[in-house]
């Protein structure tokens, strides 16, 4: 018998020191890292209407998007864009790979501005390793110290960023100034603010190897025809120093990997292709006055049957794609017809249990109702209430209703019809809310009138 | 009341809950490294496990952190059901429970609407009923608590008085009505059918009554009822007009509880009535019930109230 060998289960993680790379997809990264940062630290100061132009008001249940007010009954609308949102990445999935991974995904982004800080203040990738390897000393110290300080500041910033979309920015301004948050908004912007900092300064190609459900179910979305970043190997090996148009083995590839995986032994489920890679190797393509795409984006199919780029293009509208777009686009057609169509008025009608229906002066029979108002936009308005659906129907109480602006109201409603106009028992009936000013805000409701026996 | 029939149950959750945590860790423990054979077949980087004759595993350690956030799991959990109850019936040494939370919740709702209350019920009935924002309250109050007997609109139903209509069956002024609805009221109506008589007498007394408010009578009947109308008066006066102190109904007016036909009219001599209305200061508190008080003594005088 052999002595038994251990194998461990969990290992501790190797730090990865990718290396700074320039090209066209680094430069359409800090792009998208602009626009998204823009976007989300930019957003919450607009005003529109005297009022934050973006707000997630959790506490009243509203959400104010620019001019459109949400209310809990407009759930509908999140799920769909949601549903849009994932189509979307199918179809992005399915054409062109992990390109949201690489490219915007806020995981990325993130890293990305760490990372840039993390050269800027402790070097280069060679730096950066040699620095690791030091004894502690004070340069180190506090050459680390200055990186964590400036992550947290970045992360501070993103956290309270994060939190302005829920509570008004500016005030939460002043409050943080005066140090005079809540509970709840010390508990949200530092816990937004430590997953900043956690996520992009140590967590980094972890969140995307082990944490990221995206990253565990997209192989469904994948196949044959879809870009993937890849290492021309019939054309790379074998690897010599002087190959000419092939790999030279200069092992700039995986340096600057932010996996800090071999892109030459082929398609890996840890590559996030960000296309680091391609820009790497081109850039040493270019010293070796060879072509460039030696590491391209390519397709499965392509590699093994080596198809050019027209037949890429042409393979890339089969029918999953064709199937996504149109699916997408029909459902953003219909969601944004429906936002289009949106009657700013909500009304619930409630029949009063208490009572049948009960017989009033002259015979006529009354119903009572209770009517759940809701105004939803952001100016008063005054609605006049009608019935329809049994002759001589008609409003008893007061007809008409004024609500002030995103409020909501329990109206009472009497109903009346004269004897012997409707059949006994139930009779269906149409309850009508029309605002003054404007018809096109009207909602109409079934109901039922009660004739007593 | 107690969750389980008996303390066997109770230790046996706690003792399987434990078991299950620590069974957790072990499980862990056990299995986060793995012997294999030096001459195993394989490929290396494999876990030495093979199925199938050639299926192998191959060993992609998971991050060590990975496992470290299973222990913190573990120890969280512990000390979760240290603090907070978890554990059978224990109720966990922090003492939290989620009637703990609403009673606090009351607590904070009291301390923030309490002074608005304390303001209106400083000041007299009429003028809060004239207030905008007191009657705001006090519609919202309507419809949750009294809504469901009077109806949405106050108009009532059959037992339940109508509140809008200037007719009161123990007054109308601001301050009894609060009365009413701080304390509740037992109107009862007792049976007379064996007092009155026969059927026959019984129907000429209700003819009686109805003629008393100008409704459509027999005039035989009610010259029979007259007479036997006196085993009303002690409640309702001889002329019938009722009795505020007593919660006794004026008979000649076309306002009827119960409903004005010669039937319901016999019925109600025959068999009595009996009507509650709760008391509703223990459940509100005086604060509100002022608000609600001069809210529904502003039903019927409208023209006193400030229109918003
Ligand atoms: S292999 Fe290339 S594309 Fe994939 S993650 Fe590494 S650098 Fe990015
Ligand atoms: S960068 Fe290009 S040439 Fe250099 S090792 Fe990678 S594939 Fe080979």
């Amino acid at each position: 018998m052999n002595a038994p060998q251990v194998i461990k289960m969990y290992a501790a993680r190797e730090e990865i020191y990718p290396r700074e790379i320039k090209g066209r997809y680094a430069s359409l990264r800090w792009v998208c890292v602009w626009l998204t940062q823009l976007a989300f630290y930019g957003l919450p100061w607009l005003s529109w209407n005297g009022r934050q132009a973006v707000l997630f008001d959790l506490a009243s249940r509203k959400f104010y998007l620019f001019g459109l007010v949400l209310w809990p009954q407009d759930f509908i609308y999140l799920a769909v864009l949601l549903v849009m949102c994932a189509w979307l990445l199918f179809l992005v999935t399915a054409v062109a790979g992990r390109v949201w991974c690489g490219f915007a995904c806020p995981q990325t982004v993130y890293t990305e501005i760490f990372l840039w800080i993390e050269r800027k203040i402790e070097g280069r990738r060679s730096a950066r390793i040699a620095l690791d390897r030091q004894p502690p000393s004070l340069k180190k110290f506090s050459r680390k110290s200055a990186k964590h300080l400036a992550w947290g500041a970045v992360a501070l910033w993103t956290g309270f960023s994060f939190v302005g979309y829920f509570t008004p920015i500016r005030m939460l301004g002043t409050e943080a100034l005066t140090f005079s948050f809540g509970p709840w908004e010390w508990f949200w912007v530092l816990f937004y603010s430590f997953a900043t900092y956690g996520n992009a300064g140590w967590m980094r190609e972890q969140v995307c190897k082990y944490m990221c459900p995206y990253a565990r179910f997209q192989s469904a979305m994948f196949d044959r025809d879809s870009l993937i970043v890849t290492y021309d190997a019939k054309r790379g090996e074998p690897r010599n120093p002087r190959s000419e148009g092939g790999c030279i083995d200069c092992s700039m590839c995986v340096q600057v990997c932010p996996t800090g995986i071999d892109i030459r032994k082929g398609l890996q489920y840890e590559c996030i292709g960000c296309a680091a890679c391609i820009d790497a190797c081109n850039s040493v393509m270019d010293k070796v006055a060879q072509p460039r795409g030696l590491i391209r984006y390519s397709t499965d199919r392509a590699m093994a049957e080596g198809l050019g780029a027209r037949d890429i293009q042409r393979r890339a509208l089969r029918p999953r794609v064709l199937i996504y777009t149109g699916l997408l686009g029909a459902v953003a057609l219909a969601f944004i017809a429906a936002l289009w169509l949106r009657t700013p008025l909500k009304m619930d009608v409630i029949r009063d249990r208490g009572s049948m229906g009960r017989e009033v002066e002259d015979g006529k029979i009354e119903n009572v109702y209770r009517l759940q108002i809701m105004n939803t936009t952001e100016a008063p308005h005054t609605y006049r209430i009608r019935a329809s659906g049994i002759p001589s129907l008609n409003v008893a109480s007061d007809a008409e209703v004024t609500l002030a602006p995103t409020e909501t109201r329990a109206v009472p409603l009497r109903l009346r019809t004269e004897h012997g106009k409707a059949q006994k028992g139930s009779n269906t009936i149409e309850i009508t809310l029309e605002a003054l000013d404007d018809s096109a805000i009207a909602v109409h409701e079934k109901a039922v009138f009660i004739v007593p026996r | 009341m107690s969750d389980f029939t008996n303390g066997f149950w109770n230790g046996f959750i706690i003792v399987l809950t434990l078991l299950g945590v620590i069974g957790c860790g072990v499980l862990l423990y056990t299995q986060s490294v793995h012997k294999v054979l030096k001459d195993h077949k394989g490929p290396v980087g494999t876990t030495g496990h093979i199925w199938d004759e050639d299926l192998t595993e191959l060993n992609t350690p998971m991050p060590r952190w990975w496992m470290w956030l299973f222990y913190i799991t573990i120890v969280f959990s512990l000390g979760y059901l240290f603090l907070y109850p978890g554990l059978g019936s224990y109720a966990g040494t922090l003492g939290w429970a989620s009637s703990g939370q609403y009673k606090q919740e009351l607590a904070k709702a009291d301390a923030d609407y309490g002074p608005l209350f304390a303001k209106y019920q400083s000041q007299d009935l009429k003028a809060v009923a004239a207030d905008p924002q007191a009657h705001a309250i006090g519609e919202r109050l309507f419809l949750t608590y009294c809504a469901q007997c009077h109806g949405s609109d106050a108009r009532g139903n059959k037992g339940f008085p109508n509140l809008t209509d200037k007719d009161w069956l123990y007054g109308g002024s601001p301050d009894v009505i609060k009365t009413t609805i701080m304390h509740g009221r037992n109107g009862v109506m007792p049976p007379m059918g064996a007092a009155l008589g026969s059927d026959k007498d019984i129907e000429n007394v209700a003819h009686y009554v109805l003629s008393l408010s100008g409704g459509t009578a027999d005039p035989i009947k009610t010259v029979f009822g007259k007479a036997k109308f006196s085993a009303c008066m002690a409640c309702h006066t001889a002329a019938g007009t009722g009795n505020q102190a007593l919660g006794a109904p004026n008979l000649t007016d076309k306002v009827w509880l119960y409903g004005g036909s010669a039937e319901t009219v016999m019925e109600t001599i025959r068999k009595g009535r009996n009507n509650t209305m709760p008391a509703f200061a223990d459940f509100l508190g005086e604060g509100k019930v002022h608000v609600l008080a001069a809210y529904v003594w502003g039903l019927s005088n409208p023209v006193e109230v400030a229109k918003k």
